[in-house]
């Protein structure tokens, strides 16, 4: 395929006895914004640092424009990366750190000199050619580690957890622009971060990664409305997750009660798992909701509320609304059919599940 | 300049061990002993820039340097290669050359000697192979083996420190941007061991040309080197006025030699002060 610029076949990699990726199949098309999102441990970064050359796949095919790459060196890919910890020459100033990769190549002065230039402008650092590493803000220090990458026109850029050392406010700042470079340079983006909120602001296209393992790729709308499974449903925003078992076609029955739904295509009673978005739940009176509920607790989370109830079977609901309703009154849950997603079961650990077992076993090492 | 209290007995340390001595050396370098009686005089200084004792003193520079240079052609790849990640016995084989420096200065010297000697294994084993009238000790050779065996640790350990001290990460941002392993150690590794280099040369450079045991063990007094000039001053003949004049010559040797080392922004790679 012309516009497949990378594609991963049947990738294995284990450390030590322990798989860390365990069958990788993916692609990546020209100009996309592609994010590997998954918990730590999942294998993203492992995954990033194949594609880089830093590490060397156990088995399978890694593909650049179709061409197999698996035994090339770092030095000779044309893609590069910006590294979490930025990585930076200590003993370069801002100006001979971004030329690197150009002195390297031999290009002229003056060639070099122009474009250095023009990408700390991009990267809004022009003025800072003289600066030593050490004496940039954490945040500057990023953008000489993009511009460094950047100004060798890589096919494809690499970014392991970039913005995973700044602040809040200074992570939406570079989320945006980062985004923008991506767009004004056309160049394809290749992203890794356990941030939820950072992939769907900024990506194409989502890979959802778990125990080394894709777990569902699509763009972010699809990945969040249609999560394949529970793992991505937990992982991506926030869901009530039940079980239940789909009584027929556009029907399943959850809580103690059946619900139309919109889904089909299960075998009959067969078990599935339901995620329900917490905006996605209506709070009406107890007459005319299909589940009967107490409020338990009410928080004002600044553009909406965040409501937990309690259904007559002890089960918990989160629901989020812009509407506050007093804790203790009794109320009515109404589900639209499209609230209801039906997903196959998996026995996918969720992430939370996932980071107690590393505990558990972490304890039983110490022991 | 406020002083803390706890800063004086460090002043009386000072004054106590190193200016009075250096008053004393200074005292005896001007003076001299006149049928018994005491008398200032330049004399000293004059007599120590006789081309005798000139020629010793360029023999000392030159020989303190080679060491200094074999050392560094020794000790930098040695350091690469034990502070290399990929390499597993590294810190084991650090600890060998580390090992040495437990052992008595003299007696190390004096096993050389033995290995060196016409009966020793290394004569034994050239005999064996028909090589004959060859005298590997009590020349200058010998002496600079003595010194760069003595004084190569000095050299390796500040360089494997600013080698380990390189964040691994820059070799992958490098190798990232393009550069072969030989580029990456030419525009990364190197610039950043530079401070260990400094250290190196001057902790090596520094006991190599005041050194003296190894060139009268190993150079069987036939070269004699300038440590060696004053030691025999005091020893053997007997003239402290002028084996203290050459210690202050030798002193500011060291010291032009040190300023210049220290000049290189130098913060890392540990230093002898």
């Amino acid at each position: 395929m012309a516009d497949r610029i990378i594609e991963l076949k049947n990738i294995r990699k284990s450390f030590d006895g322990e798989t860390v990726l365990d069958g990788i199949d993916l692609y990546i098309r020209r100009r996309e914004f592609l994010t590997l999102l998954g918990p730590s441990g999942c294998g993203k970064t492992t995954m990033l640092r194949i594609i880089a050359g830093f590490e060397t796949a156990d088995s399978g095919d890694l593909l650049f424009e179709g061409q197999r790459i698996n035994d090339v060196p770092p030095y000779k890919r044309r893609v590069n990366t910006v590294f979490q910890r930025y990585s930076l020459f200590p003993h370069m100033n801002v100006f001979d750190n971004v030329a690197f990769g150009l002195n390297i190549k031999k290009m002229g002065k003056a060639e070099i000199a122009r474009r250095v230039a023009a990408m700390l402008e991009m990267v809004g650092l022009a003025g800072y050619e003289k600066r030593q590493p050490e004496s940039l803000s954490g945040g500057q220090q990023q953008r000489v580690a993009i511009a460094r990458a950047l100004v060798n026109e890589p096919e494809v850029l690499l970014l392991d957890e970039p913005l995973a050392a700044l602040d809040l406010k200074m992570r939406k700042e570079m989320q945006l622009e980062l985004k923008r470079m991506q767009q004004q340079l056309g160049i394809t983006f290749i992203f890794v971060t356990h941030d939820q909120e950072e992939a769907l602001t900024m990506s194409d296209t989502i890979v959802v990664m778990s125990r080394g393992q894709i777990q569902q790729i699509g763009t972010p709308v699809d990945i969040y409305n249609e999560p394949a499974n529970a793992f991505v449903a937990d992982f991506i925003g926030e869901s009530n997750l039940l079980e239940g078992v789909m009584e027929k076609d556009y029907l399943c029955r959850f809580a103690g009660y059946s619900f139309p739904c919109l889904d089909k295509g299960f075998m009959k009673n067969e078990e599935v798992e339901i995620v329900v978005r917490p905006e996605d739940v209506d709070i009406v009176a107890p007459e005319k909701g299909m589940i009967v509920c107490t409020v338990r607790s009410i928080v004002f989370m600044g553009v909406h509320y965040e409501i937990m109830l309690e259904g007559a079977d002890g089960m918990l609901w989160k629901v989020h609304t812009t509407d506050p309703v007093e804790p203790g009154a009794v109320v009515g849950l109404y589900l639209d059919p499209d609230a209801i997603h039906v997903m196959k079961s998996s026995d996918e650990p969720l992430a939370s599940e996932q980071e107690e077992m590393a505990a558990l076993e972490e304890e039983e090492d110490e022991g | 300049m406020k002083r803390s209290a706890y800063a004086y007995p460090y002043l009386l340390w000072m004054a106590l061990f190193i200016v009075v001595p250096l008053a004393i050396v200074l005292f005896y370098a001007l003076t001299d002993t006149v049928d018994g009686r005491l008398i200032f005089t330049l004399e000293n200084f004059s007599a120590a820039f006789d081309p005798a004792y000139v020629k010793v003193f360029l023999r000392s520079l030159w020989m303190a340097a080679l060491a200094t240079v074999i050392c560094l052609a020794i000790g930098y790849p040695l350091a690469l290669v034990l502070s290399s990640r990929h390499f597993k016995a590294g810190k084991l084989l650090l600890m060998l050359v580390v090992i040495p420096m437990w052992m008595n200065f003299l007696l190390r010297t004096y096993a050389w000697i033995n290995l060196l000697s016409d009966n020793g294994i290394i004569m034994k084993a050239l005999q064996f192979f028909g090589v004959e009238n060859l005298s590997l000790l009590y020349n200058q050779t010998a002496v600079i083996v003595g010194l760069v065996y003595n004084f190569l640790p000095f050299m390796v350990l500040p360089i494997y420190t600013s080698l380990i001290k390189i964040e691994p990460n820059l070799y992958e941002a490098a190798g990232d941007l393009g550069a072969n392993s030989f580029m990456s150690f030419l525009k990364v590794t190197l610039p950043l061991s530079v401070p260990g280099i400094v250290s190196g040369i001057t902790m090596t450079f520094m006991p190599a040309i005041t050194s003296f045991a190894v060139s009268r063990l190993m150079g069987g007094g036939l070269v004699t080197m300038y440590g060696e000039l004053i030691e025999n001053q005091f020893y053997f003949m007997r003239d402290w006025h002028f084996g203290a004049t050459l210690s202050i010559v030798m002193m500011v040797l060291v010291l032009i030699s040190a300023v210049l080392t220290r000049n290189n922004k130098n913060k890392e790679g540990g230093m002898l002060w």
